[in-house]
C-alpha cells in the first residue's frame, strides 16, 4: 500500500499549470506541498484526490485509501459536533468517533451545534472528520488555517499517531507543523511551460 | 447511504431547513387562483386538476437549488463525491429527501386545496394517486436540474428555465388523470404514462445527474 | 489518410471554410431567392386557401430547420461526449440560436397563416404547443451555454442538457398529441398515397426547402468560426495572465 504519482500534469481552467511532478509515500511518511500562493498545490491535491482529471501522468494508489480535506471542512451547521461526525462515520462505513473527538480535544464540545463552534474549532471537528474516514492516505489542502499554536501541536500529533500506524500523509500547508519527519515538495519548480505558440488553431486551442 | 437521508431529513426540518416553504406557497397559489378568476365553482371545478398540478410542480420547483447548493458551498460535495459511496447513489438519495421533504407533504394536503378550489368528488383519488405517482418524477427531474447548475452565479433563474419544459410530460399526464377522473372518463393510459415517466426518470436520470456534478466539480 | 475527423481539427475547419462559407452563403442566397420568388409569384392559387397558402415557402422549410436544427445538436452533443472534438461542441452552440430562430419564423409563420384559416392566431394545436415547448428548450440550452464562464464545462454540460432534453422534447410531443387532438394539417408533403400537394407547389418547396438548409448551415459555419476565434481569444488571454 502506498501513493506513487509520476509525471503527473495538471489543469487549471482549462490551462495547464503544474507538470512532471512525481513523488512516492510509502505507509509512514509525510510529504509537504509547498510553493507560492497560486502555484497548483489545490489542484494538484485534487487531481489525487481524484475530483478532476490528470492531464497526464499516472497516480497509482489502490482505490479507496485517499481521504480528502479541502479549504471548506463539510460541515453542517445546525448538527452537533457528534452527529456531524457519525455522518461521515457511516459513511465511510466505520465505527466509534470517540477516539476521533478524544484526540481532537472536541469532547467537551460534542453536543453543541457546528454553527456555534468558532472558526478553528471547526477546522478541529474538520480534522477530526479524517480520523473517522479509516482511509491511510489523507490528503489535506492548508489543514492548519484557523488553528491556534496548541491546536497545531495537537493536528501534529494526531498526524504523527496516524503515520506511526502505518498511514500517509500529504499536505499543502505554508507554516510549519512541527513534524521533522515529513519531507517537503516545493512545487515551484514544476510549473507548467506554456506550450509553444502555434500559428494557427490547435486541436486544444492552447 | 441511510445516513446520508436521515441527515438531509434532519438538516430539512431543523430551522433554517426551509421545510414547510414550498407546502405554504402551494396554499398561497390555491388561495390566489380563486381570487383571481373569481368564486364560481364551476369555472373553480374546471380548472381544479390544472391549477393543483401546476401549484405541485411550481412549489417543487421552489426548493430544488437547494439540494446540492448548500452541499457544493461547504465543501460537503467534494468530500462525498470522494468518499466510498457512488456519486448515483447520492444523488438517488437527495432526490429521495427531496420528495420526502417536498412532494409527500404536497401530496398529503392536495385534497385540502382541491376543496377550496372546488375539485369535483370522484377526482380526489385520482388526485392523490397521481401526484403520488408523479411526484417523484418532479424530484428526480429537479435533481438533475440541481445538479446542472450547482455552483453557477444566479443559478436559481436559469434552474427553473430548464427544469420547467422538463416537467411538461409529467404536467401533461398528472393533470390528464385527474381532469378525466373528475369527468368520469377511464384514467388508465395516462395515469400509466405517468407511471411510465416517473419510472423511466427515477432508474436513469440519476446517471445524468451524478456525471453533470462530476463535471461541475472539476 | 483523410477522414471526416480531420474536420474536427480547428485549424483545419478554419482553413476549409475560409473558402467554403462564401460559397454556401452565396447558395444560399441564390437558392433560397429562387425558391421564394417561384413559390410567391408563380404558382397558382389554391382553389380554398387563395393566396394565403404561399405562406407555406417559408413556415414548412422553417419548420423543418428548427427541428433538423435540434438533431443536428444533438449529433454534434454526442460527438463531444464520445470524441471530445472541440469543433463538434461549438457548433452545436452555435447551431442554437439559429434553430431558436427558425422555431420563431415557424411559429409566426403559422400565426398568419392560421388567423385566415382557422380564425385565430393561436391555438394549443398539439403540433403548436410541441414548437413552443421546443422553442423553451432551445431558450435552456442557450441560457445553459451563456451562464458557464469555463468552455470546457460548458460544452460538457450542455451537451448532457441537450441528450436529456432531446428525451423529454420527444416525450412532450407525444403527450401533447394526446393531451389535444389539433385543427393542424398533416405533413403536406407525405409520400402516402392521395399525396395532397400537386408539383407546381411541391417543386419550389423543395428549393425552398434546400434554400433553408443552406442558409442553416451557411450560418452554423459561420457561427462556429466565431466561436472558435472566440475561444482562441480566451486561450491568449489566459495565456497572457499566465506569463
Amino acid at each position: 500500500m502506498s501513493l506513487k504519482v509520476t509525471d503527473l500534469s495538471c489543469a487549471r481552467g482549462g490551462l495547464p499549470i503544474l507538470e512532471g511532478v512525481s513523488f512516492a509515500l510509502e505507509p509512514g511518511q509525510a510529504l509537504v506541498l509547498r510553493g507560492p500562493n497560486g502555484c497548483g498545490k489545490t489542484t494538484a491535491l485534487r487531481t489525487i484526490a481524484g475530483l478532476q482529471p490528470a492531464l497526464a501522468g499516472h497516480i497509482d494508489s489502490l482505490p479507496d485509501t485517499i481521504a480528502y480535506a479541502g479549504h471548506a471542512d463539510g460541515l453542517k451547521a445546525t448538527l452537533s459536533v457528534t452527529e456531524n461526525l457519525n455522518f461521515w462515520a457511516a459513511i465511510y462505513g466505520t465505527r466509534g468517533i470517540d477516539h476521533a473527538l478524544d484526540r481532537m480535544n472536541l469532547r467537551q464540545l460534542a453536543d453543541r451545534a457546528a454553527q456555534n463552534l468558532s472558526a478553528g474549532q471547526k477546522r478541529r471537528l474538520g480534522l477530526a472528520r479524517l480520523m473517522v474516514t479509516g482511509r491511510p492516505v489523507w490528503v489535506l489542502d492548508e489543514p492548519t488555517v484557523s488553528l491556534d499554536a496548541a491546536s497545531v501541536a495537537l493536528f501534529a500529533d494526531v498526524v504523527r499517531g496516524h503515520l506511526a500506524a502505518g498511514g500517509m500523509a500529504l499536505m499543502a500547508t505554508h507554516i510549519d507543523l512541527g513534524l521533522p519527519e515529513a519531507r517537503v515538495l516545493d512545487l515551484g519548480p514544476y510549473k507548467a511551460r506554456l506550450p509553444e505558440p502555434s500559428n494557427g488553431f490547435d486541436e486544444a486551442f492552447l | 447511504m441511510i445516513a446520508l437521508l436521515t441527515r438531509d431529513l434532519r438538516l430539512a426540518f431543523r430551522a433554517g431547513g426551509g421545510f414547510g416553504l414550498g407546502l405554504a406557497f402551494f396554499l398561497i397559489l390555491a388561495v390566489l387562483v380563486p381570487l383571481g378568476v373569481g368564486p364560481d365553482r364551476t369555472t373553480l371545478a374546471l380548472i381544479a386538476p390544472g391549477i393543483l398540478w401546476v401549484g405541485a410542480l411550481l412549489a417543487c420547483l421552489l426548493s430544488l437549488d437547494r439540494i446540492f447548493a448548500l452541499d457544493y458551498e461547504d465543501g460537503s460535495l467534494d468530500l462525498l463525491a470522494t468518499a466510498p459511496v457512488p456519486l448515483e447513489g447520492v444523488v438517488s438519495i437527495k432526490a429521495l429527501a427531496h420528495w420526502i421533504t417536498t412532494g409527500v407533504p404536497l401530496v398529503l394536503v392536495s385534497p385540502v386545496l382541491g376543496l377550496l378550489l372546488s375539485l369535483p368528488v370522484p377526482a380526489y383519488g385520482w388526485l392523490l394517486l397521481s401526484l403520488t405517482l408523479g411526484t417523484p418524477a418532479l424530484s428526480v427531474i429537479g435533481t438533475f436540474g440541481a445538479a446542472l447548475t450547482v455552483g453557477l452565479k444566479r443559478g436559481g433563474l436559469l434552474l427553473s428555465l430548464l427544469v420547467l419544459p422538463l416537467y411538461i410530460p409529467t404536467l401533461v399526464f398528472g393533470a390528464e388523470v385527474v381532469s378525466r377522473g373528475a369527468q368520469g372518463l377511464a384514467v388508465g393510459t395516462p395515469l400509466a404514462l405517468l407511471a411510465g415517466i416517473t419510472a423511466g426518470a427515477v432508474a436513469l436520470l440519476p446517471f445524468a445527474s451524478a456525471h453533470v456534478i462530476r463535471i461541475n466539480l472539476r | 489518410m483523410s477522414s471526416l475527423w480531420e474536420y474536427a481539427n480547428p485549424l483545419k475547419f478554419m482553413r476549409t471554410t475560409d473558402w467554403l462559407l462564401p460559397i454556401v452563403a452565396v447558395a444560399a442566397v441564390v437558392i433560397t431567392t429562387v425558391g421564394l420568388v417561384w413559390g410567391f409569384f408563380f404558382t397558382p392559387d389554391d382553389f380554398r386557401q387563395g393566396s394565403t397558402v404561399k405562406i407555406v415557402f417559408i413556415h414548412v422549410p422553417s419548420a423543418m430547420m428548427a427541428i433538423n436544427a435540434w438533431v443536428m445538436m444533438l449529433v454534434a452533443s454526442l460527438i463531444w461526449l464520445i470524441r471530445r472534438h472541440h469543433v463538434s461542441a461549438l457548433a452545436a452552440r452555435a447551431a442554437a440560436p439559429v434553430g431558436a430562430v427558425m422555431t420563431v419564423i415557424g411559429l409566426i409563420t403559422g400565426a398568419v397563416w392560421g388567423q385566415p384559416m382557422w380564425g385565430t392566431w393561436w391555438a394549443w394545436d398539439p403540433r403548436l404547443t410541441a414548437f413552443l415547448i421546443l422553442f423553451l428548450f432551445y431558450l435552456g440550452y442557450i441560457a445553459m451555454w451563456a451562464a458557464i464562464d469555463d468552455p470546457d464545462t460548458g460544452a460538457d454540460l450542455t451537451a448532457v442538457l441537450c441528450l436529456v432534453g432531446s428525451v423529454f422534447a420527444v416525450l412532450s410531443r407525444y403527450a401533447a398529441n394526446f393531451w389535444n387532438q389539433g385543427l393542424h394539417q398533416g405533413a403536406s408533403l407525405s409520400v402516402a398515397p392521395g399525396t395532397r400537394m400537386d408539383w407546381a407547389y411541391k417543386a419550389p418547396l423543395y428549393t425552398c426547402m434546400v434554400g433553408f438548409g443552406l442558409i442553416f448551415l451557411a450560418l452554423v459555419l459561420a457561427g462556429t468560426r466565431t466561436e472558435i476565434r472566440a475561444r482562441r481569444m480566451k486561450a491568449l488571454a489566459a495565456r497572457e495572465r499566465m506569463a
